[in-house]
């Protein structure tokens, strides 16, 4: 087993432990704590690709990755200012309990 | 892989283990935090310093304190009423379940088929690299992630405001 | 002779180490500097107490603590003993690891941030190539423990304190970034070690400093107002008021976990003063030419230990601000007057050798310093009361 193909499981389980937390979880933070485990092991993933590729010296997969991180951090605050606002509205942030569109 | 690096990967996906299984919230997003963490000391192992240190700054520093912040402020501290999980959990686990077979073995199956001649020589990286090339190839990325990140600063804002009295 | 004495210390590790076989050399070298670190700071911490209590007291008109040892110089041990032998009280219903591990990671944050800094000629810890980085990277973790410590003590006014010292740390990092981020630009490196050597040479025997330029006049400035904000120092001491809100986020410790608060934070003031001067006051160089027979370590300490005494003499002089005066003045003033030092900087960078640039970019940042203070931050004007009554 190569050091590449190490680290390309260790992103595959954290992004299959993210998935998971998404998927089973009642409450809407705790969603998106998920959500943010998927970013992080696919950008785990471009920088693994980049360090062991043929061309480091590109600087592709780390662009790519700083870029990632940028725009992960763009969605969460996005992410986490809907969900306060439907707290407020639904006073619960219980996913089970806010599956209707009619509020 | 050097011993190193299976304590990098045990403490970051014991991180993202704890980060979804535990009951407290705010414990979740505790875990969440060290799982950030043994990531970017997995960055600075891969030699990406400068992505290492901005994961730290932008996760650690920014998105952990966010998602807290988001916590106390919809009383996510408080035990839930009922169970934690959904009435279903048996089908998330089997969909992750099935998501990391089917990532594992193409990971596998296809680096087994890689040429034995992959470099693998140490790239040095400068941050007087990175930001040559942000500026020359990669500048139509950052403005548009600029321009992003300012419309996703005044949309958060927007959508988390308290709406006033005379507009309902 | 001058050398050996600059290079005192590093000459003393390598020979320390030479005992050692040659493959743990290198190792041993930085354990080795990582522990005169963890003796050198905290002493000048106990030092710092010291100076402070005595020059508040001085300050308010009283003298300070002076009954034990001579002039109350054994006060610090005092201290000591005294937080390492008071109970260890954690309130029943707090969170136990938690409330245990807050302190904890205050001080290790802290601690990491004095690997970059250039405390004497060849004696930086850790030579970084994105060395400024690092350090404002482990500064913005150190709020997390902020948070962990109010959230854990079950308590409302150390959540209180806790979301407020959040909210003004995160307020202004950005100044403090921006601020840093003029000089980086104009060096054109992360690098600690350069940004002290571009600021090493001297014309006709005064100094290249970055305070000496108009932008690094106003970075130093803002640089400064922005780290008192950021260590919670008085005027911006709201969230550990004592007035206020009991102790803020460390009202449930006590003993050997408040003493480790207490040195998470002095440390970490230490810490800042360190990039402040780094970045802008020239690190370890001296301010004359003719002063360079001085240890370069020596200027450094001094430097630190002149920061620490304006930090005190601003805690004895200024009131306090209110949260959302502090707010204010963070988003409202700080902030867009970095980002205009960001444009005076390059400016500077662009005219050419002169006297038009130092007159074109003092005028700009005059200018606008005083049209945000007059107009920015005006206060409202109060009418006459309106009175409502309960129906």
């Amino acid at each position: 087993m190569t050091p590449l193909s190490g680290y390309l499981l260790v992103a595959a389980l954290l992004f299959a432990i993210g998935l998971a937390g998404a998927l089973t979880r009642r409450n809407a933070i705790l969603v998106l704590i998920g959500i943010e485990l998927m970013l992080n092991a696919a950008n785990l993933n471009l920088i693994a690709f980049w360090r062991y590729g043929p061309h480091p010296e590109a600087l592709t997969g780390m662009m790519f990755a700083i870029f990632s991180i940028a725009v992960a951090a763009a969605e969460a605050a996005v992410g986490l200012g809907l969900v306060i606002q439907i707290h407020r509205h639904a006073q619960t942030t219980d996913l089970d309990a806010i599956n209707r569109m009619k509020g | 892989m050097s011993f190193v690096l299976y304590i990098l990967a045990a403490l970051t996906v014991a991180g993202g283990l704890a980060a979804v299984l535990l009951k407290n919230t705010v414990h979740c997003a505790l875990a969440l935090t060290v799982a950030f963490a043994g990531l970017a000391l997995l960055f600075l192992e891969l030699d990406a310093q400068f992505a290492g240190f901005a994961q730290i700054l932008i996760y650690i520093g920014a998105v952990a304190i966010l998602v807290v912040f988001a916590i106390l402020l919809t009383r996510g501290s408080e035990t839930p009423k009922g169970s934690a999980y959904s009435h279903s959990p048996l089908v998330g686990l089997v969909i992750a379940a099935c998501v990391f077979a089917v990532l594992g073995w193409a990971v596998l199956h296809s680096t087994a088929q890689l040429p034995p001649g992959t470099t693998s020589a140490t790239p040095t990286v400068t941050v007087a690299d990175i930001g040559n090339a942000l500026m020359t190839r990669y500048v139509l990325p950052l403005e548009i992630v600029a321009l992003l990140l300012t419309a996703a600063l005044i949309g958060a804002v927007i959508v988390a405001m308290h709406e006033k009295e005379g507009s309902r | 002779m001058i050398e050996k004495a600059d290079q005192i210390f590093v000459l003393l590790g390598h020979w320390l180490v030479s005992f050692l076989p040659a493959a743990l050399q290198k190792p041993a070298l930085v354990l080795l500097a990582v522990v005169a670190i963890i003796v050198t700071f905290p002493a000048l911490f106990a030092i710092t107490v010291l100076l402070e209590r005595k020059g508040l007291g001085r300050m308010q008109n009283r003298y300070g603590p002076n009954r034990v040892g001579p002039y109350g110089l054994f006060q610090p041990v005092a201290d000591g003993i005294k937080s390492l032998t008071k109970e260890d009280i954690v309130p029943l219903s707090a969170d136990a690891v938690v409330h245990f591990l807050a302190p904890v990671l205050l001080v290790v944050v802290v601690f990491m941030g004095y690997a970059v800094l250039p405390i004497g000629r060849n004696m930086t810890l850790v030579n970084l190539d994105a060395g400024i980085l690092f350090f404002f990277a482990i500064g913005a973790s150190s709020e997390l423990s902020v948070f962990m410590a109010g959230w854990s003590s079950r308590n409302k006014y150390s959540l209180l304190g806790a979301m407020r010292a959040v909210a003004q740390m995160i307020s202004y990092e950005v100044p403090l970034l921006m601020s840093s981020l003029a000089v980086v630009m104009i060096t054109g490196s992360l690098n600690a070690n350069r940004i002290v050597d571009a600021q090493n040479q001297y014309t006709y025997g005064l100094p290249h400093w970055y305070i000496f330029t108009p932008w690094g006049f106003a970075g130093f400035l803002l640089f400064a107002v922005a780290a008192t904000a950021e260590t919670n120092r008085s005027p911006f001491d709201l969230p550990e008021g004592e007035s206020e809100l009991v102790a803020g986020y460390f009202t449930e410790y006590s003993g050997f976990k408040f003493a480790l608060f207490f040195l998470g934070e002095y440390v970490g003031m230490m810490g800042i003063s360190g990039l402040g001067t780094t970045l802008f006051l020239g690190g370890y160089s001296a301010p004359l030419q003719v002063l360079g027979f001085v240890p370069s370590w020596a200027w450094f300490i001094g430097k630190i230990m002149l920061s620490m005494c304006v930090f005190i003499w601003v805690r004895g002089t200024l009131p306090r601000l209110r949260q959302d005066q502090l707010m204010n003045f963070a988003w409202k003033f700080v902030l867009p007057l970095s980002l205009l030092n960001l444009f005076v900087a390059a400016a500077w960078r662009f005219m050419g050798q002169g006297f038009l640039r130092w007159v074109v970019c003092s005028a700009v940042l005059l200018i606008a310093y005083v049209v945000m203070a007059r107009v920015g931050m005006k206060r409202e004007h109060f009418g006459p009361r309106s009175y409502r009554y309960a129906e």
